[in-house]
């Protein structure tokens, strides 16, 4: 990897060429408040330990085709990005955004822990802790919480329960597809009131009736937009606005439930741009654990992921270029076809980086190779990324979250993991 | 997920609560919700009415179709039979090829009915039953041995599994609980065991000689046995354990239709890894399936299977955090008895810390949703009563997100979202039922002893029956246990 810019160097460097740190400082460096408080993130979690070696197969690599055997993919049928690296066919959207410089792979990433078993390494993940019960927070929830003296940030998870990583002091909304709330009913009044002294059902019950006129408001929002009647179409004469149209992608897809996904992601955009919308978002995917006949499950599970992406790209609309979206597991899987077509659990994987607010550039972190003597115990992709670093830095970068709160409250004991600056 | 949970420390004075007030515990927490009458009939002897319902043949069996493992295997075989057939036709008769797609997708329809009629009869089990201490337990650990429709093939299997693995073993010996579900067909589909074979087994030679391809272990099994089923992941095992005990289970398979057992447990020896394995610092010198038994036995009678199993034992039936005094006691029976599971259940009963009133149990949604027809003596009519509202509340039939289970605690189910939908289904069910009810009798009949003058007072203010219906069961008392 190029070593990273870093906003200190920089302007180091300036300094010692004798140019002003004023013009270096007006415009990429000076992210006023206002600027901030446009930001977005939103943290897609895919469960079950997504294979990155089918995310982003390393055709170009020469072990590749021989490790994965039977599930390889060829180069003709990956999406290319380099020399060496594709996308998955399903992934058709991430694609187009890759090539418009909107999204990149860090194809070795994992998280401090090795045990290889989902619970853990998912609590390691969504904790932000060195290892598995270091914390009983999530760091999405950390971070509204060290926020919320500068600037009250509201965090949101998509799903009718709420992800550890969302979960601690500042109460985060939760919201899924249903019918709507009767207003008339005086129900959710008298609730309220009951309620009042229960530490557990109170806060989230209130919360639940925000968000849902939030839901209300951001359905019919969209329905007004360009940008969800893009998404809700099927026709290429509605095409997207600028160069690209990831909407209309793959066909395949609405077979698949691809439009359920999209109208999520859509939705979860149509949230986020709303004047007192969530900044910060956390989505939930299932269903990665792909032990035996995993060429077709892959292809379902990364073709939702991949409709998701669509439809949050779309709800997003002119708010794209403030945001940022990582998809990311909690291991990956063996480099070596098992013997039922499938993977075993694995070390590192690959995670996705999107958004309008993204620089262009290559891969995020060393590629290690698959060489026999490069795996990691002769079995899986060898990380060479701390994932708490990419969340470092685009929590430091993107949000603006001062450094020593990184440090002390959100990434307690990282500091092995230094923040990977330079992204956005 | 597994957040830390502390332990209360400096505990309270262990004194019981009134005769009452264990009725509505025994009926509510150890049970699954007040059927009418019931916490009345609970009230001479709260723990007697709970012993009671513990017994060696198992738990009760829900009344279905009664298939077996090996039915659903054949009527699987079928159907995939008939896809093959539909879709090697579609280039011939257009005509023909179409009757073909409608028989293909009645019998895809069929299938799905099939495990939609399994779950139905189980929730009706729940509603209706007298014994549902016993229920509860028996879902205890269908949850523990977690099998998700992930797969096709699985999903028509749960029903079976639970009935024929899990139910006429809760009240016996753990071993003969974890055998039986690790050599279950469901399970050995859902954690790809029934076609790992040992890379030098005889199986995996003849499969390379005939240029088949590389034919090998599925170590997931047996990772999840290590991990969630038995000792726990901080039981010290390696990656080396893993694999090791993979090894010696491999072989353990599905009988197919050739065979002497179709789709039932079968060992194949050709496909067991020959010679000695090491697991957890134990040798293991046994020849072909007596080698992952005697695994399997000694993980059962691990110590660290005790703390781990007894743990959930605890934090199913009483909190979230229990104390630590109950699950070392429930920990001591366990070893003393060799992991009984009836004795187990007694000394749950006999424990004071159970009978805590104050209730820190947040339902989850299915029991939620069943402990409300069980409220009003009546059972869910139909799938599609129940289905729509658990997917809603993110415990969609037969689908735990892993095979960790669905989870226990609080934190998970009393989300925003999921309080908002809570309600809107309340709102829809009172307005179904609540007009032929009388809601301050039927408040009393829910939580008997439980229930707070707040409440009490909330309801006999309502407006209309639906609205102190609803405010019944979505009071705070209801949606815990």
């Amino acid at each position: 990897m190029n070593a990273p810019l870093n906003r200190r160097s920089l302007l180091g460097l300036g300094a010692s060429l004798g140019i002003g740190v004023t013009f270096l400082g007006s415009q990429a460096f000076a992210a006023s408040e206002s600027d901030l408080a446009r930001k977005k993130l939103v943290v897609v979690i895919c469960r079950g330990g997504m294979d990155g070696l089918s995310v982003s197969p390393p055709v170009g690599d020469a072990n590749y085709a021989a490790l994965r055997g039977s599930i390889a993919l060829k180069p003709d049928e990956v999406l290319k990005l380099d020399g060496t690296f594709g996308l998955h066919p399903e992934l058709s959207t991430v694609h187009a955004l890759a090539l418009q410089g909107e999204a990149r792979i860090a194809p070795a990433i994992a998280s401090p822990d090795r045990a290889r078993s989902h619970f853990e390494a998912q609590d390691v993940l969504e904790t932000g802790a060195s290892g598995v019960y270091g914390a009983d927070t999530g760091w999405l929830n950390r971070t509204l919480e060290v926020l919320a003296p500068i600037r009250p940030v509201e965090g949101l998870s998509v799903g009718s329960t709420a992800p550890l990583i969302l979960r601690g002091k500042v109460q985060a909304a939760s919201w899924s597809p249903g019918k709507g709330v009767d207003e008339s009913a005086r129900l959710p009044t008298l609730l309220q009131d009951l309620y009042k002294t229960d530490p557990l059902l109170g806060p989230a019950f209130a919360r639940g009736l925000e968000t849902e006129t939030m839901a209300q408001q951001a359905m019919t929002a969209m329905a007004a937009t360009p940008a969800m009647n893009l998404a809700a179409a099927s026709t290429p004469s509605m095409a997207a606005p600028g160069p690209m149209s990831p909407t209309m992608a793959n066909d395949r897809r609405n077979r698949q439930g691809g439009e359920a996904a999209r109208k999520l992601g859509s939705t979860l955009g149509g949230f986020m741009i709303q004047p007192r919308g969530p900044q910060i978002a956390a989505v939930s995917l299932d269903g990665f654990d792909t032990h035996a006949g995993q060429s077709g499950q892959i292809a379902t599970r990364l073709s939702y992921l991949d409709a998701v992406l669509d439809g949050l790209h779309a709800g997003l609309g002119a708010e794209w270029k403030n945001t940022v979206v990582i998809a990311v597991t909690e291991f990956g899987r063996t480099a070596r076809v098992n013997g039922t077509g499938g993977t075993d659990h694995g070390t590192a994987s690959t995670a996705l980086i999107l958004g309008g607010a993204l620089k262009p550039g290559g891969i995020v972190g060393d590629w290690p190779g698959l060489a026999q003597n490069a795996l990691f115990e002769n079995r899986d992709t060898a990380p060479t990324l701390d994932m708490r670093s990419l969340f470092k830095g685009v929590l430091a970068d993107h949000l603006g979250v001062d450094r020593a709160m990184l440090e002390t409250k959100v990434f307690p004991d990282s500091k092995t993991a230094k923040p990977l600056i330079g992204l956005v | 997920m597994g957040n830390v949970t502390a332990s209360r420390k400096g505990d309270r004075p262990l004194s019981l609560p009134s005769k009452d007030m264990m009725a509505a515990i025994a009926v509510t927490r150890f049970g699954l919700g007040a059927r009418p009458g019931e916490i009345e009939a609970a009230k001479g002897d709260p723990k007697g009415f709970l012993a009671a319902q513990i017994r060696r043949e198992g738990a009760d069996l829900p009344q279905d179709s009664g298939e077996t493992s090996a039915d659903r295997f054949r009527q699987m075989r079928d159907f995939q039979q008939q896809r093959k057939k539909e879709r090697d036709q579609k280039d011939g008769q257009a005509e023909r090829a179409a009757a073909n797609a409608q028989i293909f997708k009645d019998a895809q329809r069929a299938l799905r009915d099939k495990v939609g009629a399994d779950f139905l009869a189980r929730a009706r089990l729940a509603t209706n039953t007298d014994a549902a201490f016993r229920e509860r337990w028996a879902l205890f650990w269908a949850n523990h041995f977690t099998v998700s429709a992930t797969k096709q093939i699985t999903s028509v299997l749960i029903g079976p599994f639970e009935r024929e693995a899990i139910r006429p073993n809760v009240f016996g010996s753990f071993e003969t609980l974890l055998v039986a579900s690790s050599t279950h067909p469901a399970m050995l589909t859902y954690l790809d065991q029934a076609q790992s074979i040992g890379p030098d087994s005889r199986a995996a030679g003849f499969a390379t000689r005939r240029g088949k391809g590389k034919a090998g272990l599925n170590e997931n099994l047996a990772r999840e046995i290590l991990e969630l089923h038995t000792v726990g992941v901080d039981a010290g095992y390696s990656q080396a354990d893993v694999t090791e005990f993979a090894r010696a289970l491999t072989g353990f398979s599905i009988g197919r239709d050739a065979e002497d057992r179709p789709g039932q447990f079968v060992f194949r020896g050709a496909a067991h890894e020959p010679g000695a394995r090491t697991v957890m610092g134990r040798h293991y010198g046994q020849q072909g399936m007596k080698q992952g038994l005697a695994v399997l036995s000694d993980l059962a009678a691990h110590p660290h299977t005790a703390r781990h199993v007894c743990g959930k034992i605890a934090r199913h039936f009483v909190s979230d955090a229990p104390p630590s005094s109950l699950t070392e006691r429930l920990e001591r029976r366990w070893m003393q008895t060799g992991g009984d599971l009836a004795k187990v259940a007694q000394t749950l009963i006999d424990s004071p810390e159970a009978w805590d009133p104050v209730p820190a149990k947040f339902k989850t949604p299915y029991e939620y949703t069943l402990s409300t027809w069980r409220l009003i003596g009546a059972e869910p009519s139909a799938i599609e009563r129940l289905a729509p509202i658990l997917t809603g509340l993110g415990q969609k039939p037969f689908s735990a997100p892993s095979p960790k289970g669905w989870a226990e605690d609080a934190q998970t189910w009393a989300a925003p979202d999921a309080l908002i939908k809570r309600m809107q289904w309340a709102q829809g069910f009172a307005a179904v039922v609540a007009d032929r009810t009388d809601p301050n009798a039927l408040a009393a009949e829910a939580l008997g002893a439980r229930l707070t003058p707040a409440v009490a007072k909330a309801i006999s203010r309502a407006e209309t029956r639906r609205e102190a219906f609803a405010l019944l069961v979505m009071s705070p008392e209801f949606q815990r246990r």
